[in-house]
């Protein structure tokens, strides 16, 4: 693959970094990446995956544009109100670079679909808002051997980590199984402050990006965690992966994809 | 005793258990909440019988569901 005199340009603030350089940029053009969820974390992982010029981008969804997602889902606009999501964040990212290749699912992702949804791509941005779907992800991308990125942010609080096949715990050996529904806020009655998305959203395509360009060092073994009240960044040391780990254990019991019954929210929005 | 909790060295009662230091730091839902002991993740029926000494260093990790 050659480079354009145009994608020279577009791509220059890239190229001239040592980390990233005209090979990086090859390889990011030609990655690809699937975001699950088009929110609060989809939306800035989709428009900095775009600008980068990540060469596919997968992006899964089912619901559509909702006044209330305006506040923090900065790839939709008023005017999209109504439209599925996945239409309204493919023509944000086109708009924003035509080189790419997006792909829009407008499902939700589930056992029966899932591994369909992640094998033709590199790596896998966790922006699903609930713990059934998080538990699902993590499942499907360790029996795939597919590197992901788990976020959750919730009021003020944000935290990620990176899960790469081989490389230190996956979701399940920090967290065994999802809280009962309603025991750990996780819907709309929490709240969250709109910028989270953008911070900890950003964060996610920056380890895509990294991945990718293999630059740097991910956040494998490490969850970083995000306090926006004390304005406070750790990044916390994660134990080797638990060798009783139901999923990427030694003996696994989970050898394919599973739902758990949706959490319930129980408290008008 | 000087444990370090979540990053922080702090001085700590004797006699602490995993269960006891949870209640001390006013950790919301700590059934929920994942624990790992000098970088080993500590299976949440051990809270209550793991006795805490000295130097000992203590991870807190919570659930975070949102994506919204
Ligand atoms: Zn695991």
């Amino acid at each position: 693959m050659s480079f354009s005199n145009e994608q020279m340009t577009r791509y220059s603030r890239h190229i001239i970094l040592k980390e990233i350089g005209v090979k990086g940029q090859k390889r990011l053009m030609e990655g690809r990446v699937l975001i699950i969820g088009a929110g609060g974390l989809g939306s800035p992982a989709a428009l900095y995956l775009a600008a980068a010029g990540v060469g596919v981008i997968g992006i899964a969804d089912a619901d559509e544009v909702d006044l209330s997602n305006l506040q923090r889902q900065i790839i939709h606009t008023t005017a999209d109100i109504g439209r599925p999501k996945v239409q309204s964040a493919r023509e944000k990212m086109e708009a924003i670079n035509p080189d790419i290749k997006v792909n829009a699912y407008q499902t939700l992702a589930v056992a029966d679909n899932i591994l369909d949804l992640i094998t033709d791509y590199d790596f896998v941005i966790d922006g699903s808002d609930n713990f059934p779907a998080k538990f699902l992800i993590n499942d499907a991308c360790v029996i795939a051997r597919k590197p992901f990125s788990h976020a959750g942010i919730i009021r003020f609080q944000g935290q990620l980590m990176t899960y790469v096949p081989g490389k230190g715990p996956c979701y399940r050996c920090v967290f065994d199984n999802p809280p009962p529904p309603d025991a750990v806020p996780t819907c709309r009655q929490a709240g969250v402050i709109g910028a989270m998305g953008g911070v900890i959203g950003s964060l996610q395509a920056m380890e895509a990006v990294k991945y990718l360009a293999g630059a740097g060092e991910l956040l494998t073994g490490f969850l970083l965690t995000y306090d926006a009240l004390e304005m406070k960044f750790r990044k916390v040391k994660l134990p080797d992966k638990a060798g009783g780990c139901a999923v990427c254990g030694e003996h696994p019991a989970i050898t394919k994809p599973f739902d758990y019954a949706p959490a319930v929210c129980n408290i008008e929005p | 005793m000087i444990l370090t909790v979540a990053g922080t060295k702090k001085e700590y009662p004797p006699d602490l258990t995993v269960t006891k230091l949870l209640e001390a730091e006013k950790v919301e839902m700590p059934m929920y909440v994942t624990v790992s002991l000098n970088d080993e993740f500590l299976k949440r029926e051990e809270f209550d019988d793991t006795l805490l000494k000295e130097n000992d260093s203590v991870e807190f990790l919570y659930f975070m569901g949102g994506g919204f």
